[in-house]
């Protein structure tokens, strides 16, 4: 057994065996992997006795659950108006220069991710910036570097 | 018990209707026509394409009439002035994501969208077009299914069928907002999925968005060919359900008008699938037998029971792709379509002196996974490729118009020999629970030397429209070489639909069940409900198509395929007996287990 499908035994275990446990277990995947990989959605599929395209159809339907390799930390910068009215364009340009990819990318080390997200609904205190599941509000193009940093540090 | 009865206005006409009822259920028994698109009689309510939506009184928005209740004092304006506004932004919506290319498209002439569209003759475009800014999927992978995304306007229906009638899911809603669409399991070709071809989202897409493959200029070329000899097969279904597309009503048997058009059409010999379905009778009556024999009398436990039919390449395909423990307990029997393309190019080539490179065989089905089981590897036992070309009944109904046949004023005709001769027993095939009559006709009879203990022949039990159908029957008075089934109960089962199947097959899995045998029909209702016959369907259709069969059963002076003086004669002069060396090298084969994921 793969560590995944370990994985998703243990969260099967959890949230049970029926279609209601799909997202919860969808999220646990992603939580760990950070995305889902092809062979994950066939072994949630099987173990939930659903079809391969019924969790396909699920997990594209929702931007968190990634179908696409994600690096082990993502960043996730606001581009709706609010914050882009404060300046987020600033800080993608920070981000990409310094990890030295687009937004969509992840670094070679694999250990970052720059996306955009909508609304995180912290406009009254924009830029606002998502990574992984910690929020970080007011950012300038000069703290981001910090707070990006900070978690290089933390992955090893 | 009596239920609620609800009193409500539908263009201030009083109607009362039962509780639960939908707006528009109700307007239609007042007559009036609400449009739909995703709306359908076989399926869940969806609700999603909004172009049934009606004006009801004292509500802020208008309501989807095909997902709202009825309500006690209601009153519904159908065509109020906001209803037609709302129902033109709707349909012009539509149609700005909408490749309306209709000249071109092979539903032109049967796409509801395109029937609304010129009804409703609105000319202006108010909304951007924006087919040309997606990225659009044409899927040609399969040899039996189309897939268009331009044509597509995710009203849903073909997901639904795919899962809540055919328990096969592969075809799901994937992304969300303007970036949703139709698709597989990341987005694969359908061939490489777990589609089984059956085709059941074709019957039910209201737009050119799924259609079948389709073979026509194939087969005229054939035809025009001097050098080329084109042998036709029609299935049992195709009869029933012909004249739909050619403008009959339901239910109207062409028989003898379909064989005069297909000879019009300049085929050079007109066969019948249903020769080769007395032909499965007897080599899987046989199998039956043989098996129950090492069951009952070898004590041999390596024998698979319960036998499951095998006339039925969409249910084949969800055996060999959902429950590949249950393989071997499919019938070895080839399709009737497949012993029919075997026969033709050795025995029948021979017979007419024609060689079997230059034969070409035109298959005429109610379905499009026939065009998938032509297709396979193992179906060129023969030397060649047994059937060479698979049409659909629409398919059919197109060529018989593009020939210029005026097909209600042809005179009836009868198929020529030999391979055209057939039984009742054949003819019901067509019909969910048909096989399974066929077969206990034929096989109770050799076991005991008498009918089947039903009047007339007709075993009630295996008939209807019920998603699961059990029948038991006690053998008695046997023949000395069949005593040891005297007294046994034989019990069998028939499902149709591929959900309905998967049921049973579950309860098979579960060791619970104490079935002999159990035929399975891929479609709703059988073949007379196939992926290939002519659109609208629905319930009614069905059944209308399924009393057309037993009507041409009953018409035969022939009953029971063991019978057919034709098929005698093809085992006296070619094949032996049933089970023997040839119909093994020919009529039989052999399943392989795919992936499900």
């Amino acid at each position: 057994m793969t560590n995944t499908e370990a994985l998703i035994h243990e969260l099967i275990e959890k949230h049970g065996k029926n279609r209601n446990a799909l997202m919860p277990v969808l999220q646990g995947v992603v939580a760990r992997e950070k995305f889902l990989s092809e062979d994950t959605m066939i072994a949630v599929a099987r173990e939930l006795d659903l079809s391969a395209a019924d969790v396909y159809g699920t997990a594209s339907f929702y931007t968190f659950l990634d179908t696409k390799p994600r690096g082990r930390n993502i960043i996730r910068v606001c581009k709706t108006i609010s914050c882009h009215m404060q300046g987020k364009e600033a800080i993608i340009r920070a981000i990409e220069d310094h990890l030295l990819i687009k937004v969509g990318e992840t670094t070679h080390d694999n250990k970052f991710t720059l996306l955009t997200a909508n609304c995180l609904g912290w406009c009254h205190k924009g830029p606002v910036m998502l990574v992984n599941d910690e929020v970080f509000p007011s950012i300038t193009p000069e703290k981001v570097i910090e707070i990006i940093e900070e978690f290089a540090k933390k992955t090893n | 018990m009596s239920k609620y009865m609800v009193n409500l206005k539908i263009n201030n006409t009083p109607i009362q209707v039962e509780e639960g009822t939908t707006i528009l259920d109700a307007a239609k028994r007042l007559n009036f026509r609400i449009p739909t698109l995703c709306n359908h009689p076989d399926l869940s309510v969806a609700g999603n394409c909004r172009v049934c939506v009606v004006e009801v009184k004292g509500a802020r928005l208008l309501a989807a009439s095909c997902a709202t209740p009825v309500s006690e004092g209601m009153e519904v304006n159908t065509n109020s002035e906001k209803v037609r506004i709302a129902r033109k932004h709707v349909l012009e919506l539509l149609l700005s994501e909408h490749n309306a290319d209709c000249t071109k498209c092979f539903k032109n002439g049967h796409c509801e969208l395109q029937e609304l569209a010129s009804e409703y003759r609105y000319g202006d475009h108010i909304f951007i077009d924006l087919v040309k800014a997606k990225d659009k999927i044409l899927d040609i992978s399969s040899p039996s299914i189309t897939r268009d995304a331009s044509k597509c306007i995710r009203c849903q229906r073909c997901v639904r069928t795919c899962t809540e009638l055919q328990a096969v899911s592969a075809l799901a809603v994937v992304h969300k907002g303007d970036h949703q669409i139709i698709s597989t399991f990341l987005n694969k070709p359908l061939n490489d999925v777990v589609c089984t071809n059956c085709g059941q989202c074709i019957n039910r897409c209201p737009t050119g968005a799924l259609y079948e493959r389709n073979y026509i200029e194939d087969v005229w070329h054939a035809i025009y060919d001097p050098n080329k000899f084109v042998v036709v097969e029609t299935a049992p279904a195709t009869r029933v359900a012909l004249g739909e597309d050619l403008g009959l009503e339901p239910g109207h048997r062409v028989t003898g008008k379909m064989v005069s058009a297909l000879r019009k059409m300049g085929f050079n010999k007109v066969l019948d699938t249903d020769f080769t379905a007395d032909l499965t009778i007897m080599e899987e009556g046989t199998e039956l037998l043989t098996r129950l024999k090492r069951a009952l009398v070898d004590k041999d436990e390596t024998v698979k029971l319960p036998l499951l039919t095998s006339c039925s390449p969409g249910w084949v395909k969800f055996q060999e792709h959902m429950f590949p423990d249950l393989i071997d307990n499919l019938s070895s029997c080839k399709s009737p379509q497949q012993m029919f393309g075997a026969l033709a190019k050795t025995y029948y080539a021979d017979k007419v002196n024609i060689k079997a490179e230059n034969m070409v065989v035109v298959s005429i089905m109610p379905c499009t996974a026939k065009k998938f089981e032509c297709n396979r590897s193992e179906m060129r036992d023969s030397g060649f490729k047994d059937v060479d070309y698979v049409l659909t009944t629409r398919e059919l109904a197109m060529m018989i118009k593009q020939a210029g046949i005026e097909f209600d004023k042809l005179e009836d005709e009868s198929y020529d020999s030999i391979l055209g001769e057939s039984t009742g027993a054949a003819v019901i095939f067509g019909t969910t629970g048909g096989v399974m009559e066929a077969a206990l006709r034929t096989a109770y009879e050799i076991i005991t030397g008498n009918e089947v203990p039903f009047t007339n022949l007709n075993i009630q039990p295996v008939r209807g429209m019920e998603g699961v159908k059990e029948a038991s029957i006690k053998i008695k008075n046997t023949k000395p070489e069949w005593n040891f089934l005297e007294g046994v109960e034989l019990n069998v089962a028939v499902a149709h639909g591929l959900a309905n199947a998967k049921q049973l097959m579950e309860l098979v899995q579960s060791g619970k069940s104490n079935y002999h045998f159990i035929e399975v029909m891929g479609c709703p209702g059988g073949c007379i409900g196939g992926g290939g016959q002519p659109i609208p369907t629905s319930a009614e259709i069905r059944k209308r198509r399924a009393e057309a069969i037993y009507a041409e059963d009953m018409g035969k002076t022939i009953r029971k395929s063991h019978e057919n003086p034709e098929v005698a004669e093809v085992y006296k002069e070619y094949l032996t007996h049933p089970l023997g060396h040839k119909s093994h090298e020919l009529l039989h084969t052999h399943y392989k287990v795919r992936k499900r994921y």
